[in-house]
């Protein structure tokens, strides 16, 4: 008998906290709806973000057939295609992303991974849910308003966002920029506890170093999120007050609509430098949580110890804090001063190091693991690829020179959609594959899922990749419809129908997913506590679905990293972190 | 809440020297600020990302200001009273200053009578701070009825820029905000100081959890972030 050896760097003596003072639902109302519970605010984020992500998706389905079938389709008109681009854009970004990420896996996972029974302040993080429902309700509502939603681009650039001849130039700009604010507000009382939920209440053993990578990337994306918002609620406040009081914030004197308008002596500029200060911590926003989730998908799924743990947690750390530095690489083409160019590329460029780092490292775990390919793995490796993919495209538009000719081209769009729209979706899917038997305490059904995997990621790339090329050609984006140009040869317009037949393929094919979600539910293989044979606490509740307070009485004490995968010598592949070192016993001998 | 934590870090076997002791002293079991509450963690990660909204404010101001090219309308002047036939410059600013500053001072008695349990002296001393703050909200009030009257707009003003009215009135706006709930909830907290909530540990209302005397600490944290912020602002609009 020979005990495993752990890592006792942080074997200090338990701090004495006192356990946590739970609120305990008395009725139906605050057990379901008003519930301050993390795992059933999780979920309501998680709803409310697919339903509106929903709406997003059927948005790009419109676009796609606009610009696939140009004239063909006569209820999109010009105005209605900037609306389309807008409000996908919108909510794809903020409303599904940051909310399903944020709100939606770091509620659920959070507690449960840290070992704690629930949020530090559960009354606000309801709260934080239900400021969220009304921001997503207000932007819902503009297209229902007279003039419909704004059309201004999902950047809403001053000063066009708000002159007569935009669309939604009445009613959608404002509600706009109100249902963020709320957005904003909303999301700080949730992501204030996520906060302190990491660094003030883990459990015993439980040191930062030992967190699952999912809870680091979560954490690091919240803290960049509660430092970038505020750049968003500012820009929010001053475009809504141009629009509402008059002030010229943002709006230079111009003409509109032939007449001198009442605006003077504002700055667009700044307006794009608040955006983009916000805007692009944003993308990592993102990305930060993809990262995690994705590294934690790997290692259970290869069955083998993630390679440089340290090291991915410095990468996150280091990527969140080099996004704030890099944001005027969206405005290499916007007028300003030229030379601020090289600064900005020189960090974009070094970005590019840690995150290359990541990707090293997710192979290197990946390398000689005893691979399992079940669908939250596809998935996982499906992420890895296209994040290369939309990464290295990056380094293109990183640079000033080669991304002055592609800029507002279809390349940009392919780069983004392939770097936060596929890549962090491919993880979102992925991760509920793989926590829905926690969730639900049902497995979900492995051949629609694998249908699933293979044509949406083989989609994704028949859709993007053409873009690529498109954008090489100098197609741009954001246009109605391309007309006769010289420089686009009829073959663009063939591809172009050919990547909408793909893109209505692949959004019809998501409702196999759907259908798999609901169906699984009531018929789905019953799972188990840990079907995935997974080490981190969430998958060690003594109840699946956990249950109220999440433990039992205990809280449970964690022994070791989130990573005892294949430990040489121990009976099973896989040590849970709270199993103590004395109680792994190794059968000598078994290892020769 | 937890209450305060009890964390005493004993002399932890191989402590590390240099950054990677920092690395590890922060990355420590359970609590990454040992003795700091779940409540008090909370304002100041609050207040780390509100001074970030501040400063976005104050930044944006400050690049309209330069970059305007109509003139600034000189703060002296429009910011004068007259006191006796004399135009005294920054005269009702400077009077605000000193009455926020002065809650400050009665914000942090406040917390040390709270600390030693003394009901009524916290919550006269909270009563007092919040009597403060709405002096300033209400001679803030009466600034912008003056500028209103001598015709400052959002979009526009007699002497120069019209960003001069626009800046104005929304950083100055949203600082009133914050006053104006520092205010509610300084009553709120005096209120349930004076009912003696926090030593039969009566559950909030909302809440329902047990309050404890911190919060009127981190009640003052928020008080002196607000009063922090002023200075800023007087020292970038006012006196610039």
């Amino acid at each position: 008998m020979v005990d495993i050896p752990y890592d006792r760097i942080a074997d200090i003596p338990p701090a004495e906290v006192p356990d946590v003072e739970l609120y305990h639902p008395r009725s139906w109302w605050t057990r379901y709806v008003f519930s301050q519970d993390a795992k059933v605010i999780a979920i309501q984020y998680a709803l409310t973000a697919s339903a509106i992500g929903l709406v997003a998706l059927v948005l790009s389905w419109l676009m796609r057939l606009q610009l696939g079938f140009p004239g063909t389709f006569s209820f999109i008109d010009p105005n209605q295609y900037l609306q389309l681009i807008t409000m996908h854009g919108m909510i794809m970004v903020i409303y599904l992303l940051t909310a399903l990420f944020l709100g939606g896996f770091g509620n659920y996972l959070i507690p449960l991974m840290v070992g704690a029974r629930d949020m530090v302040f559960p009354y606000v993080n309801m709260l934080s849910y239900w400021v969220y429902l009304l921001a997503v309700l207000v932007l819902a509502s503009t297209f229902f308003v007279p003039g419909g939603p704004t059309g201004a681009g999902w950047t809403l650039y001053p000063p066009q966002a708000i002159l007569s001849g935009t669309p939604g130039q009445d009613w959608g700009i404002i509600l706009m920029m109100s249902s963020l604010i709320l957005f904003i507000i909303g999301f700080t009382m949730g992501g204030l506890n996520y906060v302190v939920t990491v660094l003030q209440a883990r459990t015993r053993g439980m040191t930062l170093m030992r967190l699952p990578l999912t809870v680091w990337g979560i954490f690091t994306a919240t803290v960049m999120a509660l430092l970038a918002f505020p750049a968003l609620f500012v820009a929010s406040v001053m475009l809504l007050l141009d629009r509402l009081l008059g002030t010229s914030f943002f709006m230079p004197s111009l003409v509109e609509m032939g007449q001198l308008s009442k605006y003077g002596g504002g700055s667009p500029l700044l307006f794009q430098h608040l955006f983009w200060f916000f805007g692009h911590p944003e993308v990592y926003i993102v990305a930060l949580p993809a990262f995690g989730i994705v590294s934690d998908l790997i290692s259970t799924h290869a069955r083998k110890n993630i390679f440089g743990y340290r090291m991915m947690v410095w990468a996150i750390v280091a990527i969140g804090a080099l996004s704030f530095l890099v944001w005027a690489h969206h405005m290499y083409v916007s007028g300003m001063f030229p030379q601020f160019g090289y600064f900005f590329a020189t960090t974009t460029l070094i970005i590019a190091i840690p995150t290359a780092i990541k990707v090293y490292n997710w192979v290197l775990t990946l390398w000689r693991g005893d691979i399992h390919l079940r669908v939250p793995m596809l998935f996982a490796l499906g992420f890895i690829i296209t994040f290369v993919n939309g990464g290295l495209t990056g380094l293109f538009l990183g640079n000033v020179v080669v991304d002055v000719p592609l800029s507002d081209t279809m390349f940009v769009v392919a780069h983004f959609h392939m770097v936060m729209g596929v890549a962090p979706i491919m993880v979102v899917l992925g991760a509920i594959y793989h926590w829905y038997p926690k969730v639900t305490g049902r497995m979900l059904n492995d051949v629609l899922g694998k249908f699933h995997f293979w044509v949406t990621f083989l989609g994704a790339y028949l859709i993007f990749f053409p873009m690529h090329y498109l954008g090489l050609l100098g197609v741009p984006r954001r246009y109605f419809e391309l007309g006769d140009a010289a420089f686009i040869p009829p073959s663009a317009h063939s591809l172009n129908a050919f990547i909408s037949v793909v893109a209505l393929t692949v959004g019809f094919s998501q409702m196999v997913f759907l259908f798999n979600l609901a169906w699984s539910l009531f018929k789905g293989k019953a799972s188990g506590g840990n079907p995935w044979r997974a080490t981190t606490l969430e998958w060690q509740t003594p109840e699946t679905p956990p249950g109220h307070g999440n433990w039992g009485k205990e809280l449970p004490v964690v022994y070791r990293w989130a990573y005892d995968y294949s430990v040489p010598g121990a009976e099973e592949d896989f040590i849970p972190q709270n199993q103590p070192p004395r109680a792994t016993q190794v059968v000598q001998g078994a290892a020769s | 809440m937890a209450e305060t934590a009890l964390t005493h870090p004993a002399e932890a076997p191989g402590r590390l020297p240099g950054w990677r002791g920092i690395a590890a002293d922060w990355a420590s079991d359970q609590r990454a600020f040992k003795n700091v509450s779940w409540g008090k963690a909370m304002m100041w990660i609050f207040l780390l990302s509100d001074t970030f909204i501040f400063s976005c404010f104050l930044l944006s101001y400050m690049t309209a200001r330069m970059s305007t090219t109509v003139p600034w309308p000189n703060p002296s002047e429009v910011f004068a009273l007259n006191f006796a036939g004399k135009q005294i410059p920054l005269i009702l600013i400077a009077i605000m200053t000193f009455i926020l500053i002065s809650s400050s001072g009665t914000m942090a008695m406040a917390v040390n009578f709270g600390y030693r349990r003394d009901r009524v002296r916290t919550s006269a001393l909270m009563l007092v701070t919040a009597a403060f703050g709405a002096t300033f909200v209400g001679m803030q009030a009466f600034e912008w009825t003056k500028l209103i009257i001598e015709g400052v707009r959002p979009w526009g003003n007699p002497w120069g820029a019209a960003q001069f009215g626009a800046s104005f009135f929304m950083i100055t706006g949203f600082h009133g905000t914050h006053v104006t709930i520092g205010v509610i909830f300084l009553i709120a907290i005096a209120r349930k100081v004076l009912r003696g909530d926090f030593d039969v540990e009566r559950r909030g209302f909302f809440t329902s959890r047990k309050g404890y005397y911190e919060i009127v600490e981190i009640m003052g944290l928020y008080w002196h972030f607000v009063d922090l912020v002023w200075v800023f602002i007087f020292a970038l609009f006012y006196l610039w």
